[in-house]
């Protein structure tokens, strides 16, 4: 190469890839739909899509276990999220019940060049993960319910996802087998 | 020991490979939205008709989608790049630093007739490549979906070198794929 100017950081290139357009997917919703609840309905969903085939990668990339029980799910969920996004939330708020925490994140790749104006207050900009989890964990039985508590698009210190374990799912019985 | 091989598999380069694979995740995600949109607002009526009678499909949003994504990423790859000779560098510097930057591997061939059109060939693209094995032809009639993102990429890291052009893909077998680039005179 004769060029003299700096090479390109790939993994810096694609994690900016993957930001600008999970932005211009939060663009296009806004414009397609008139009610911002509604675009964060769609988010969960296309997050949900992902993360029932994103676990897959997670298991196979791991080859972790099964989970033993819900402190077991908080470490490998967080694991996930050094996987995949490169960065570690810390596990906090447990309930006494051990069947709610929260995952707190200081910095968030989705974020990373955004500015939310003050007319969408009720935006859940990165309402994909919560999608992503509960998507995931469907995968492996688990019901969970997942939102966000604070948010630092909304000048919250950081960023607090809350998830809370439902049921344990059963594997159904193919029809006709009893 | 569990935790050992989670770790070792989080070193730096394999964490790039996975953002990559949330990439291509989101990207399925936003053909499936553009798609079932455009089915649904486009002809509630008829069902098929999601695909017009030449067998294409409403992609404008897609490529609108990846043209702002273009236009805005160029700006931050060039920020400390210096300046381009003329239109056949950009082009270069799409082929091989950008392109190996996004999608792993540079533009295999690049041809031009020097009067603005360029044709930019991957013979193993990405966003095809786990479409069905080499020279496969079943998935064929749905990969413009899979291409239209891209092209908008294109046209929008161009528009911001400052080339105003418009940008058409095609595929013969996949996973290999070409992109058209005319460029218009002002």
């Amino acid at each position: 190469m004769s060029r003299t100017g700096t090479k390109l950081d790939a993994k810096k290139v694609n994690s900016e890839l993957f930001t600008l357009t999970y932005g211009s997917i939060v663009a296009q919703l806004l414009q397609d739909y008139e009610n911002v609840e509604d675009v964060n309905k769609q988010l969960e969903r296309m997050g949900y899509n992902i993360g029932i085939r994103l676990i897959e990668d997670f298991l196979a990339r791991t080859g972790s276990g099964r989970c033993y029980d819900f402190k077991d799910t908080a470490e490998k969920i967080q694991s996930g999220f050094k996987i995949f996004l490169g960065i570690t939330p810390s596990i906090t708020n447990w309930s006494p019940a051990g069947d709610e925490f929260s995952l707190c994140f200081e910095t968030n790749p989705l974020t990373e060049f955004v500015e939310l104006p003050d007319n969408y207050s009720n935006l859940k900009y990165c309402n994909i993960l919560p999608g992503v989890l509960r998507g995931a964990c469907e995968m492996v039985q688990m019901e969970i319910a997942c939102w966000f508590v604070q948010d630092q698009l909304k000048n919250d210190n950081l960023t607090e996802l809350r998830v809370k374990f439902v049921k344990r799912l059963e594997d159904a019985i193919p029809a006709g087998e009893d | 020991m569990k935790q050992q091989i989670i770790d070792s598999k989080a070193n730096p380069s394999s964490t790039g490979e996975a953002d990559d694979c949330l990439f291509e995740y989101l990207h399925a995600e936003l053909v499936n939205y553009v798609l079932s949109r455009s089915s649904n607002a486009a002809c509630s009526s008829n069902a098929a008709c999601s695909s017009n009678a030449e067998g294409e499909e409403e992609l404008s949003r897609l490529e609108w989608m990846g043209f702002s994504v273009g236009y805005r990423i160029i700006e931050r790859l060039t920020r400390e790049w210096s300046r381009f000779k003329d239109e056949l560098d950009m082009i270069k510097f799409i082929c091989t630093d950008f392109w190996s930057s996004l999608y792993h591997k540079q533009i295999d061939n690049l041809r031009t007739n020097h009067h603005g059109v360029y044709v930019l060939q991957d013979n193993a693209f990405r966003l095809l490549d786990k479409v069905g094995t080499s020279n496969s032809k079943q998935y064929l009639k749905e990969s413009p979906r899979l291409l239209a993102f891209t092209c908008g990429l294109l046209r929008g890291s161009l528009a911001n070198l400052g080339i105003i052009s418009t940008v058409t893909a095609e595929t013969t077998t996949l996973p290999s794929c070409k992109f058209h680039v005319q460029v218009q005179k002002i």
